[in-house]
């Protein structure tokens, strides 16, 4: 009788329809030390709101960033990697982010062989003052990746489910 | 330590009576590295490991198999310093990867799996393969890999790969080439990556038996190895026979007399030995005789040739340094010397490691050379 009473209770508080628990990215993002990561910053002072599921690693100047780097963090789980540097002309080291559109071209095309999807990968300019545009990017980005939901690179059991696929 | 009494024993490590040939032929010693495969060879029978996996020079050795070839009591040394990179990345020690590890990211991710990897595209339209079945399996490599990697080099490692899709059509064969194929593992097992290697040897043996082929073709000489030897104990069922590219050309009952040339100017072609090919695996002749078989071709060999060839100083990704660079120049020099005016080869990496040597802004114009694979230069020649 107990039981049967509990039973209710519990059918009358469960919700109707109980919303899918929404999944969130791993996003690495790395910025330039004078542009990318004071945009940043920027956008944190100015108490701009946006999504925060990503981390974020400074480099001295985007030219740095190779494509080793940006593989490292999808070989570690990373659902998106963010490049991001200083606009063209403003570079700290002059032409260090024309080295960084090179650098990005090779890994892009990696990438593309590799099978993931080109939407994982993005390279954008933020300047020191571009804190709104910080936050929009991040925005934009972190919706893009979630919507490609989470790395083929990253399931337990993926080696055993392509080796039977294959066979 | 008892893994290193074990790695002794393995590699005939204990017959070692300490002449120092080895140090002596070895590339890197001989140009003023800090290296000796002797003092690893005594430090295992010794059982002191600080001097080897602490020392840090472990991943210097290029792995070309050339102190083996001199050893008078037959010192397994290759084998040995496989085994001990092993050992040393099960204790953490890695080799510092050159180009920021970005291959050997790949490498794990390609072990890892769980994408499509983008694999036939390179084929084009003209090439006639199969993606599951078929006699003949072609085992590609990781070349479109290597020429998106290396767009500064101006490298077309592809254009070996074709060739060799485009003979075996001319010989009436429809190859296999699977779009689930993942690289070899050769270079992680050599870096010490054994687990993650071992995963692409399963998948790719399994990939390989279910095609049912009968013959395994590949261009590239580390793969061959890998197939050859690395991948021995994973072997499952009916192995096919396993064969370079060269070596399926001018076998009689493959290529040999069926294919037909044009004929073709006067042209003075040297030949690399890739150390993978020839002192790994004992292949010669194969290269040189699809070569000499071109009309107007002639073959002239590099000073060191054959089982004392030098090595292009690159093969695992893990000891690019300036010593390295030095045995290019100097064999890229023994190449420029024979006069010739194509430097062929058998492995996608050598083209790899000399064109980057050639990109030296004080060298460049002395050392230039055009690099073929051979494969491109049979498949040109066709009628």
């Amino acid at each position: 009788m107990t039981d049967g009473k509990k039973k209710r209770t519990h059918v009358i508080r469960k919700p109707p329809k109980a919303p899918p628990p929404k999944w969130n990215p791993r996003i690495v993002v790395f910025a330039c030390n004078w542009c990318s990561y004071a945009g940043a910053d920027t956008a944190g002072v100015s108490r701009i709101q946006h999504q925060p599921h990503f981390r974020m690693i400074r480099v001295m100047c985007s030219g740095r960033i190779q494509p080793g780097f940006v593989l490292r963090a999808f070989e570690r789980g990373a659902d998106g990697v963010l490049v991001s540097g200083c606009h063209f002309g403003d570079c700290h080291y002059v032409n260090g982010n024309e080295r960084a559109v090179e650098q990005f071209e090779k890994t892009m095309n990696i990438v593309k062989l590799l099978g993931l999807e080109e939407g994982r990968l993005r390279l954008e300019w933020i300047s020191a003052a571009e804190g709104a545009r910080f936050a929009q990017v991040i925005n934009e980005f972190t919706d893009q990746v979630r919507d490609l939901g989470p790395s083929p690179l990253n399931g337990q059991n993926h080696t055993e489910k392509t080796q039977t696929e294959s066979t | 330590m008892p893994e290193l009494a074990e790695a002794a024993r393995r590699t005939n490590a204990w017959a070692c009576y300490d002449c120092g040939k080895c140090t002596a032929s070895c590339p890197i010693a001989r140009i003023g590295g800090n290296y000796s495969p002797r003092r690893h060879v005594l430090a295992t029978n010794l059982g002191h490991r600080e001097d080897i996996i602490e020392n840090g020079t472990l991943s210097s050795c290029l792995t070309c198999k050339l102190c083996d070839q001199r050893c008078p009591a037959q010192v397994g040394y290759t084998q040995l310093v496989q085994q001990l990179r092993e050992l040393s990345h099960r204790e953490g020690v890695e080799p510092e990867c050159p180009h920021g590890g970005a291959l050997q990211s790949l490498m794990r991710m390609m072990a890892k799996g769980g994408t499509q990897q983008d694999r036939m595209n390179w084929l084009g339209k003209d090439l006639e393969t199969d993606a599951a079945k078929g006699e003949v399996f072609y085992f590609t490599g990781c070349t479109m890999y290597y020429d998106t990697f290396f767009p500064e080099f101006q490298l077309n490692t592809l254009n070996g790969t074709r060739a060799a899709v485009r003979l075996l059509n001319r010989l009436g064969v429809k190859p296999v080439v699977s779009p689930t194929e993942r690289c070899c593992g050769h270079d992680l097992l050599w870096n010490g990556d054994r687990k993650n290697f071992e995963l692409l040897a399963k998948h790719n043996v399994q990939m390989v038996v279910d095609s049912g082929a009968e013959v395994l073709v590949t261009s590239c000489a580390e793969c061959l190895r890998t197939w050859k030897i690395d991948y021995e104990p994973f072997y499952t069922g009916k192995m096919p026979r396993m064969m370079h590219i060269t070596e399926y050309l001018t076998d009689p009952n493959y290529g040999g007399p069926n294919l037909k040339y044009k004929a073709g100017e006067q042209r003075r072609i040297t030949f690399q030995d890739p150390c993978r090919l020839g002192r790994h695996l004992g292949i010669y002749d194969p290269p040189r005789k699809a070569l000499t078989a071109l009309p107007g071709v002639e073959l002239t060999e590099m000073r060191r040739s054959g089982s004392g060839a030098m090595c292009c100083a690159g093969g695992t990704w893990s000891n690019c340094d300036r010593f390295a660079k030095q045995i290019q120049v100097q064999r890229l020099r023994e190449a420029r010397e024979t006069g010739a005016e194509v430097l062929a080869t058998a492995c996608p990496k050598c083209q790899v490691h000399f064109r980057c040597a050639m990109k030296d802004p004080n060298l460049g114009g002395e050392i230039e050379i055009e690099m073929r694979d051979v494969a491109e230069l049979v498949a040109d020649a066709l009628e």
